[in-house]
């Protein structure tokens, strides 16, 4: 678990600090309990000393541990103090979270579903949410922040070498939170730009999927998942709800448009309402092609 | 309250006999003896904490290898829910101060019951109300709720599990937490024996005392916020869900502005208990009485400040992370204050190591755990990387299980005699405090270890390198279950077999130790009158109880 960004070394001299003293007050206390227990035992002592107090001992460990405890909050704040300083020369990468997976779009405009960044070059992140609370957080950068619907938040990082990180979701969102995975890979900076041109390039429908997040709830296979299926989608007909009441409808451009950016107006009987609304996330051109692609599942 | 019910077994006898009118399940159900009622939440507690326990167990057993091993990721979700709400509201909260407050806190006043022993029944007529309803959540609705015991909006105002009927419980179970309060401030105010003032009330009372103002000031912000989500629910107002325009970090602030403050009302009473315990083994007075009585109260006071700890990422302002951090770590100053003082008990003391005593070393020593990776969340930057990971799962476990939890199990060896006049195997309590001491660590140090390596908390399945430690713990999660089994049975068999138990067993000073082993249901012959502190031990050798020292 070595640290790979510019803060990780201040988060762990914190850690350091704070764990060596704890380990070091646990031992001494465990160590003079057992120490009075065998000493002062009823057989060896059996008159014991009534003594009720001693002001300057009270001082003593009070005024002790204020010290120490004040030293551990400014080491836990000289390293929260670096991490929300973003750099001003940072890249700027969206950070796009919804039930159960993770997008990331770059300054220009192309996503991917795994952060791809370079080596040695501050990126600043825009976390959003497009559903519940999520939470950013890659162990090996020392990085956490939540993903907050309705708002924005911002954190940074630099990593110190080339790698893959793990991604995780900390912040409790539902069925499938702990499958809510992904990396960050961290090129050399030549090699990171040659990947943003061939990602850019890339939208072929299975692509979209993947990105925009639809994988983790719907299957092209035929597969029950979170959500209904896509194969055999087109030209079904689907009973769903709407404001209560149960219709049919005939699934066709229209109705698969309207359940990508309004997923909430018509719930598929059956299903928990829990797609979130992609308006945001997708463009028209992006539907289209998914559109098209649905239609071949039979 | 003062004159005496029909017969002469009011003032003699035990509490648990009496004319066949009282000793029926109707002379139960309807019983204003604070010694009763204390009995039935003891009943109701130990009912809920092993079916809790039961869930912690299967969750562990989940978690024993990387992927699904015996139940998929929504039932899992439900499991720590279910574990969290019974865990939380049916047992440690009500915890200590349900079941000892209210046996111990009139003895050792010296009182024939607390101040308003009809409103102490509907306490706990309110307390089964509000967990029937939690329960109900199992099945009422779709399926059972799913959000955490913390409830974070917009999730649970969104989710299908019946959320609802889980929060109104916690809502009503507030109720009886809020009148246990009001109950014991006023007993505490006004029937204390004559002669006792503030600073010769037993350390216990001071953790009660000042355990109560909690309850009484800070269940209702969570009761209003608890109906807010309700409301929420079934009628989208807007408060919470940003989608509606709501707020979801005002949630947070509101849940945890008491949900903080809470963790103080399972901890004080433990260690009012833990200080009690201490002098009748020790055979001197407490070190530092004046001391421990005070920074509980400062506990309580500070605590009310730190609540944003609990939300060092979700994007509050900068400013307002380090003031919260600060203030964190001031709030422990008094809680290290205690431990010294505890330490400095054993100096020169007269220790006789029997069980009571065992466990209250292990409250000192768990604790300290909790205490010590408390300050690991403190710190800003180490909690970023440590928040809602397993870090805090065992941090927390170590602070309310390993301090309040086993400070119950303290309290419960210690009062045994007195409650139920009859004593228990020594021995096998000594194995089963073995038991527990070695598997509560097994199953809890290595989730300190997981999350440090980035295992975040809440997971139903995990990554290969997470292995070892995830295995190690569910091992410890048999041991310290047959600990405590071991120690339920060994318990349950003396109330009914064990050797009779004299009337102060102990040695001890404090006045419920006066009185007869059961007490009778008027607690005291003849209302006792104080003229020393608490632990004074003076004319009195080690181990020997009031008779043979007056003798
Ligand atoms: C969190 C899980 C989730 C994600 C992510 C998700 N969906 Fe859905 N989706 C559902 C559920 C559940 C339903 C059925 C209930 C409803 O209609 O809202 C659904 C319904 C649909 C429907 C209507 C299907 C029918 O049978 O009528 C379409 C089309 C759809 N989703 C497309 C998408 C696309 C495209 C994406 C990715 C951009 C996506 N979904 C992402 C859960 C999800
Ligand atoms: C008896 C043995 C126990 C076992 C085996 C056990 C096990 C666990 C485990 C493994 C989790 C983590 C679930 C996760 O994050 O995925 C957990 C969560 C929790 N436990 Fe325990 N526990 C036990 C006792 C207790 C006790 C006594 C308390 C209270 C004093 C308690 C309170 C909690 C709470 C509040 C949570 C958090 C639930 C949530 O995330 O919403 N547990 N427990
Ligand atoms: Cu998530």
């Amino acid at each position: 678990m070595n640290g790979a960004s510019t803060y990780s070394g201040l988060v762990d001299n914190a850690f350091w600090f704070i764990l060596g003293s704890s380990l070091i007050m646990l031992v001494g206390i465990t160590l003079t309990l057992i120490y009075f227990l065998v000493k002062y035992r009823r057989s060896k002592n059996p008159n014991p000393a009534q003594i009720e107090d001693n002001r300057k001992l009270e001082l003593l460990w009070t005024v002790l541990p204020t010290i120490l405890v004040m030293v551990m909050f400014y080491y836990g704040w000289a390293g929260f103090k670096v991490m929300r300083d973003t750099p001003d020369d940072a890249m700027e990468i969206i950070v796009n979270a919804r039930m159960w997976s993770w997008s990331f779009q770059y300054p220009d405009g192309s996503q991917s579903a795994e952060l791809y960044v370079p080596t040695g070059q501050p990126i600043s992140l825009k976390l959003r949410s497009a559903d519940v609370i999520h939470s950013f957080f890659v162990p090996e950068f020392r990085l956490k922040e939540d993903c907050m619907p309705g708002r924005e938040n911002h954190a940074w990082f630099e990593t110190t070498r080339d790698g893959t990180f793990d991604i995780f979701c900390a912040e409790y969102c539902g069925d499938l939170h702990s499958q809510m995975l992904s990396k960050v890979v961290s090129l050399p900076p030549a090699e990171f730009d040659r990947w943003l041109v061939d990602n850019a390039s890339n939208i072929s429908p299975e692509f979209l999927l993947q990105v925009k997040g639809c994988n983790a709830c719907h299957s092209v296979d035929g597969r029950k998942g979170i959500g209904p299926t896509y194969k055999g989608l087109f030209g079904k007909t689907e009973t769903v709800v709407t404001d209560g009441e149960v219709r049919q409808v005939v699934v066709d451009e229209a109705y698969i448009r309207h359940s990508i950016l309004e997923p909430q107006a018509d719930i598929v009987q059956g299903f928990d309402p829990v797609m979130p609304p992609m308006k945001d996330q997708i463009s028209p051109e992006e539907i289209d092609i998914l559109i098209e692609y649905i239609k071949l599942l039979k | 309250m003062t004159e005496s019910p029909a017969g002469s077994w009011g003032r003699t006898g035990s509490y648990l006999d009496g004319p066949s009118s009282r000793t029926g399940l109707m002379g139960w159900l309807t019983t204003t003896d604070h010694k009763r009622i204390a009995l039935m939440y003891l009943a109701a507690m130990g009912v809920f904490f092993l079916v809790g326990m039961t869930i912690g167990l299967l969750i562990r057993l989940e978690l024993m290898q990387p992927g699904e091993q015996f139940y998929g990721a929504k039932t899992y979700n439900t499991f720590f829910t279910l574990h969290g709400v019974i865990m939380i509201f049916l047992f440690i909260v009500p915890g200590i101060p349900a079941v000892f407050g209210n046996f111990i806190l009139p003895l050792q006043l010296g009182a024939e019951d607390v101040a308003f022993p009809k409103l102490n029944l509907l306490s706990w007529y309110v307390y089964m109300a509000g967990a029937a309803i939690a329960l109900t959540s199992l099945y009422a609705g779709d399926s059972p709720p799913d959000t955490g015991w913390t409830f974070y909006a917009p999730y649970s105002i969104n989710s299908g599990g019946s959320v609802s009927w889980a929060v109104l419980g916690a809502f009503v179970l507030g109720f009886s937490s809020i009148l246990t309060g009001m109950n014991f401030i006023v007993t505490i105010h006004r029937l204390r024996a004559k002669g006792m003032g503030f600073f010769r009330m037993p350390l216990f009372c001071w953790g009660l005392y000042a355990t109560s103002w909690i309850q009484v000031i800070a269940t209702p912000v969570v009761g209003i916020t608890l109906v807010l989500v309700v409301m929420e629910r079934l009628l989208g107002i807007g408060l919470f869900d940003p989608s509606l325009g709501g707020d979801p970090i005002l949630y947070q602030h509101l849940f945890w502005i008491y949900s903080h403050p809470v963790v103080y009302v399972m901890i004080l009473p433990a260690m009012g208990v833990i200080s009690d315990i201490l002098p009748p083994f020790c055979g001197r007075t407490i070190f530092g009485y004046r001391a421990i009585a005070i920074s509980s109260m400062a506990i309580a006071v500070v605590g009310y400040g730190v609540w944003g700890h609990h939300m060092f990422t979700v994007g509050m302002s900068d400013t307002a992370r380090w003031v919260f951090s600060l203030l964190t770590f001031l709030v422990a100053i008094p809680t290290g204050v205690k431990i010294f003082n505890w330490t400095a008990t054993l100096y020169r003391a007269s220790i006789e190591l029997r069980v009571p005593l065992l466990y209250a070393l292990g409250f000192i020593f768990l604790f300290s755990i909790g205490g010590l990776t408390g300050l690991v969340n403190g710190a800003l930057s180490t909690d970023i990387h440590v928040h809602d990971t397993a870090f805090i799962v065992g941090h927390f476990h170590y602070t309310m299980f390993g301090g309040a939890g086993i400070g119950l199990f303290a309290a419960l060896h210690f009062w045994f005699p007195k409650m139920f006049g009859r004593m228990y195997n020594e021995k096998i309590a000594t194995w089963a405090w073995g038991l527990i001491m070695v598997g509560f660590n097994t199953l809890y140090f290595p989730m300190l270890v997981l999350g440090i390596m980035g295992m975040p908390r809440r997971y139903h399945d995990y990554l290969p390198q997470f292995q070892v430690p995830h295995f190690i713990s569910t091992v410890g999660s048999w041991i310290l279950a047959t600990g405590i089994i071991l120690m339920i049975v060994n318990l349950i068999r003396s109330a009914r077999k064990g050797r009779k138990a004299p009337n102060n067993p102990w040695g001890a000073t404090t006045l419920e130790w006066t009185t007869t082993s059961p007490p009778p249901l008027l607690n005291f012959a003849t209302l006792p009158e104080v003229k020393t502190g608490p632990y004074d031990f003076s004319g009195r050798k080690p181990g020997q109880s009031h008779e043979e020292g007056a003798s």
